[in-house]
């Protein structure tokens, strides 16, 4: 995980993440450079969302060195871009997809600063690359969960940040919608955006720079063929992958 | 058509009322909407029985009650953060506890008063056909606070009905702008319970923003349907309350739900219908939808 730039995007040694005083995973070390993908792959609670949590700043190190963008997480919002998995208010909400991307453009201008031509062009390229332009004067609600999912994934890259935090980005997404993420993290990685990504899949482990599987430890972690084994996979799921 | 209007010609006494339940009527809009949005009705409805012992302590030791509902307010917000930060109970739960807290508490130093259940009942139902200009004064500042609160918190209150994960990692700290969304719930609950009560303010707050937010798909929206539900079930309820001899804020408070109810039912209809034509239409053309299925 390492190049001749001297300076990585995100580094954690030693890191412990949890909630409260309670530690879910501790001992997690890597440092990610410009345009490098890290996949997190763990069963439900093995630590992923923990992790990604703590990487966004809304949950403090429990030990360790972190840091991101060489601060503190969560010093930099209008840089570092955090998908949470599917909100809850996703099936409430009456407001329009367009009003909902445009939320990712807050982070740029704090309470006052006026939303302009940049932002509104950073809107509409995010929603023609997810496809949720097609629905984007629908409400939210009224959406089915993976069309929801494009417009999360909108808001995200609406961002335009140097750092893509995203927790189960493909959760509610067919096939096509699975590529799609897919692409979406290539393009973002080619224009040096660095992203860690939690993910089901282990397939989105094949273009990845390192992986951590997880299990409330790290069982194993590095270059994705090295992590992904059929004896650390039967180990935390219970089954390998088809050769 | 003299009916509609002469109560409110002929009376000075309705016309203040009018008045006041209007400037009442948009002030809940806007706060209405968050609320509903956010899903905060539990924690406005207890704000509302919060308010109650600061308002008995006022009326027994002679002064505002506007004063003591702030103070009242203020107990209960700051007492739902303790019990949820230190015993790690559910939100639902310390509300909950200090929403019974609190109204028992107040009825019990209301109990002390020589005429209990008439200020009991002001209280509680508030006391819409006896507001002076000095409330109206006080309502109008309390709707400026309002107003001026939520334009300015808009982005930061709009990301938190979404997500508060979002809220945070777009740098606007979670629990700064929940707290002063809550104070601007409590200011609305302050300066409208003396026209509606405590009892029946969370009605103002949450029906006309309940419709708003069937139909409107922005904040802004939202905000002005609840508006102009909240104000005209004002006047139709001053309206009504006049001719049937009726309590005036509880039929303010039903015209609201009702119109609610009414909306919510057409919106039913429309699905229902929309739903039934594109099955006859599946049963006119099923080559057509074969061909959109393949």
């Amino acid at each position: 995980m390492s190049t001749t730039d001297p300076q990585p995007v995100i580094s954690a040694a030693g890191l412990a993440v949890g909630y409260g005083h309670r530690p879910v995973v501790d001992g997690l070390g890597f440092a990610l450079y410009p345009g490098q993908l890290l996949v997190l792959i763990g069963t439900n609670g093995s630590g992923k969302s923990t992790l990604l949590k703590t990487l966004a700043g809304l949950l403090d190190p429990q030990g360790g060195e972190v840091s991101v963008l060489g601060e503190r997480p969560g010093t930099q919002p209008s840089r570092v871009a955090y998908l949470p998995q599917h909100p809850v208010s996703s099936h409430t909400l009456p407001l329009r997809v367009e009003d909902v991307v445009t939320m990712g453009r807050f982070a740029r201008h704090g309470l006052f600063g006026r939303l302009g031509a940049e932002d509104r062009s950073a809107v509409g390229d995010a929603m023609r690359r997810t496809g949720a332009s097609d629905y984007a004067h629908r409400p939210l609600r009224d959406l089915s969960g993976g069309q929801q999912q494009r417009a999360h994934l909108a808001q995200v890259l609406s961002r335009q940040a140097d750092v893509l935090l995203l927790d189960e980005p493909t959760a509610g997404l067919d096939v096509a919608g699975r590529r799609l993420v897919a692409d979406l993290v290539q393009e973002e990685r080619s224009r040096g955006v660095t992203v860690v990504m939690a993910t089901h899949e282990l397939s989105d482990a094949d273009n990845a720079d390192a992986a951590i599987l997880l299990a409330q430890r790290v069982v194993a972690q590095g270059v994705p063929s090295e992590v992904l084994t059929d004896a650390s996979l039967r180990e935390v799921f219970g089954f390998t992958q088809p050769h | 058509m003299n009916f509609l209007f002469a109560p409110f010609t002929d009376n000075e006494f309705l016309r203040l009322s009018l008045v006041a339940t209007c400037i009442v009527a948009v002030t809940c809009a806007i706060a209405g909407a968050f609320v509903v949005l956010r899903g905060l009705a539990f924690v406005g409805d207890a704000l509302a029985h919060g308010v109650v012992p600061g308002v008995a302590v006022a009326m027994l030791a002679g002064f505002s009650g506007v004063l003591g509902a702030a103070v009242g307010a203020a107990v209960m917000m700051g007492g739902v953060g303790l019990v949820n930060r230190r015993y790690r109970l559910s939100s639902d739960t310390s509300i909950g506890l200090l929403f019974v807290g609190m109204l028992a508490l107040g009825v019990i130093i209301q109990s002390r008063s020589s005429t209990f259940a008439g200020d009991l009942t002001k209280v509680l139902f508030g006391e819409v056909l006896g507001v002076a200009w000095s409330d109206i004064a006080w309502q109008t500042v309390a709707f400026g606070v309002v107003a001026g609160t939520a334009w300015v918190c808009r982005r930061p209150f709009l990301l938190l009905s979404f997500d508060e994960g979002l809220a945070e990692t777009s740098g606007f700290p979670v629990r700064r702008y929940a707290n002063i969304m809550l104070a601007m719930v409590a200011v609305t609950v302050v300066a409208s319970f003396q026209t509606v009560g405590t009892l029946l303010v969370l009605g103002m707050l949450v029906a006309p923003a309940a419709t708003g937010a069937l139909f409107g798909r922005r904040i802004s929206t939202v905000i002005a349907i609840a508006a102009v539900v909240g104000v005209a079930s004002s006047y139709v309820g001053l309206l009504v309350s006049y001719h049937a001899d009726l309590a005036a804020g509880a039929s303010i408070v039903l015209v609201a739900v009702v119109v609610f109810a009414l909306c919510a039912t057409s919106v039913e209809l429309r699905r229902w219908w929309e739903h039934r034509q594109d099955i006859h239409h599946h049963h006119d053309h099923p080559h057509f939808h074969e061909h959109v299925h393949h």
